[in-house]
């Protein structure tokens, strides 16, 4: 029998408390470096952060 | 003239110094009482631990820095304080034992107008048998509360990795070293970056990797966890921290207090009352805080230290310290002010002041051990706090004792916690988290006690870029070079 092996979903066998969460497939990681999205994120994540910062003084 | 002592020269004490420095000028006196010669970015000692960045890399000189700002600078100890001052004299003191300038071991009488007590934490190793030395640096774990003993961890992991090239197979245990420890951000952020060496190293294969936490739940984080927005979802950190794990196979023990180290084991309690034992061949647990065990005397030289402070050391501010159950816990409990409530000129910020009760829900296993982790207060909240201080201080000088005091409730007020992992620009990946405010308001927000626009996580690129900015623009503002006032805590 052929094997379909997904190298992320192995850890969900690693140890039962593994199983019962989530784990990114290869599309979710790969926007963790792609850096178009990354910069999106860059530029919205500062502006939040900006926000908080302005509502702690 | 006035003059105002500060205690302590960490985030919360330099913030309150050179603001203080700044606004009163040279018409009034600013004298800093830090018993180290450098200024550290701790956060960045993550990255000393795992050998990406060096001693110097995050910490500088305090002298010059506070020459050029015109503060005095003894490198000394606080050892007590005197706010009646004493028989024959009105003028409070603080008593101080010299650490260096020549003068170490030698004690000598700074007194004061205004206190600001910014002591920071004593690393209190010596509550967990084995966990450490006086200094810190364990004969069986390591530690990266300071750039010191971030350099002996990152010395340690070398030896590790080295022996994983050599094909023996290694066991790594980060976490807390007690069950009332807080800073799990810390040990979280140096986990992943062990994970990312040994990735790079080649050698990632060969480690098992156990994270061993006295939080309840995976995300807790001391906060009682967060709920932020992803994907469309509200989530629980929870969640976001079991994937985290789960993605990078580090296994995890949780409700976990270390009661005793030995060499290469670590013996715990857990919440349910049972006992276990766990193995490592290297180990990185943070100690529990304790306050630095300052006393305080009236003027007959009668000891005051319990009504000026809380039993865990900690200086007793405005917050209501009223026992209560966790369900009746409001967010006006916590703090706005810092002011001492029994001497008006004392204050306290940054880790030094003593919370009215933890923010997660408390636990004990049947045993009757506490095993919750203790409210963190560090970085952004304690630069906030230390420059909410300066203010109100700075008003009381400059307009008298009727002067708005300045506020900075934790429970209006946000931290941004960048965890990263690996130095490259392009190579490495952060969990960056953001939560407004610290303390839920569960009357405020009555979903999950915090404003889930402001409350969010996410890994990338983006908050490794951020967790590098951030690093620079805090040793820059350290220093106090051109336009560090711009530069928000």
């Amino acid at each position: 029998m052929e094997k379909k092996v997904v190298p992320e979903e192995l850890n969900f066998q690693r140890d039962p408390k593994m199983s019962l969460t989530m784990i990114p497939g290869k599309f979710a990681r790969s926007m963790r470096t792609c850096l178009i999205w990354q910069f999106i994120r860059f530029v919205i994540i500062n502006i939040k952060m900006i926000i908080v910062v302005g509502k702690s003084h | 003239m006035a003059r105002l002592v500060v205690l302590g020269g960490g985030v919360a004490g330099h913030t309150t110094a050179t603001f203080a420095a700044k606004w009163l000028g040279s018409q009034h006196e600013v004298v800093v009482v830090t018993p180290n010669a450098k200024w550290n970015w701790i956060p960045s000692n993550i990255w000393v631990g795992v050998g990406e960045m060096s001693k110097d890399d995050v910490t500088f000189d305090l002298a010059p820095v506070y020459q050029k700002a015109g503060i005095g600078y003894k490198q000394a100890k606080a050892v007590s304080i005197n706010p009646e001052g004493n028989e024959g004299s009105d003028k409070p003191f603080v008593t101080v034992e010299y650490t260096g300038q020549g003068k170490a071991g030698q004690t000598e009488n700074i007194e004061y107008d205004y206190l600001v007590n910014a002591t920071g934490p004593k690393l209190n190793f010596a509550a967990t048998p084995g966990l450490g030395d006086a200094n810190g640096l364990g004969e069986f774990t390591v530690s990266v509360c300071t750039a010191d003993h971030a350099v002996h961890a990152s010395e340690e992991l070398k030896k590790s990795i080295e022996k994983m090239k050599k094909g023996e197979r290694q066991k790594f245990l980060i976490g807390t070293g007690h069950g009332m420890c807080t800073c799990q951000g810390a040990a979280f952020e140096y986990i992943f970056n062990i994970e990312h060496e040994l990735r790079k190293a080649g050698v990632r294969d060969m480690a098992d990797m156990k994270w061993i936490s006295n939080e309840s739940f995976l995300g807790d984080f001391g906060m009682g966890g967060l709920h932020m927005k992803v994907g469309g979802y509200v989530v629980s950190s929870k969640l976001f921290t079991e994937s985290l794990f789960s993605e990078r196979g580090v296994d995890w023990i949780i409700g976990a207090h270390v009661n005793k180290v030995e060499a290469g084991k670590v013996h715990y309690e857990l919440l349910d009352g049972s006992m276990g034992e766990e193995s490592f061949d290297f180990s990185m647990l943070i100690p529990p805080f304790a306050g630095v065990g300052l006393k305080a005397y009236n003027k007959a030289g009668e000891d005051i230290t319990a009504t000026v402070f809380a039993p865990n050391g900690f200086m007793k501010v405005d917050a209501d310290y009223t026992p209560k159950p966790y369900a009746e816990w409001k967010a006006s409990d916590w703090p706005r002010t810092y002011q001492n409530p029994s001497y008006k000129n004392m204050f306290a910020a940054g880790i030094a002041f003593a919370p009215p009760h933890i923010i997660s829900k408390p636990m004990s296993s049947p045993n009757g051990t506490p095993i919750n982790p203790t409210p963190p207060r560090t970085g952004m909240p304690s630069g906030i706090i230390g420059k909410a201080v300066a203010h109100s201080v700075c008003d009381l000088i400059k307009k008298g004792d009727r002067a708005h005091l300045h506020e900075a409730s934790m429970a209006e007020m946000g931290a941004a916690c960048v965890a990263s992992a690996g130095k490259g620009i392009l190579t490495g990946t952060a969990a960056a988290m953001t939560v407004y405010p610290v303390v839920p308001d569960f009357e405020k927000y009555p979903g999950t006690g915090r404003d889930t626009d402001y409350t969010f996580g996410e890994i990338g690129l983006a908050g490794h870029w951020i967790k590098h900015i951030l690093h620079y623009l805090f040793m820059y503002k350290a220093k106090l070079n051109p336009g560090w006032t711009l530069i928000p805590e």
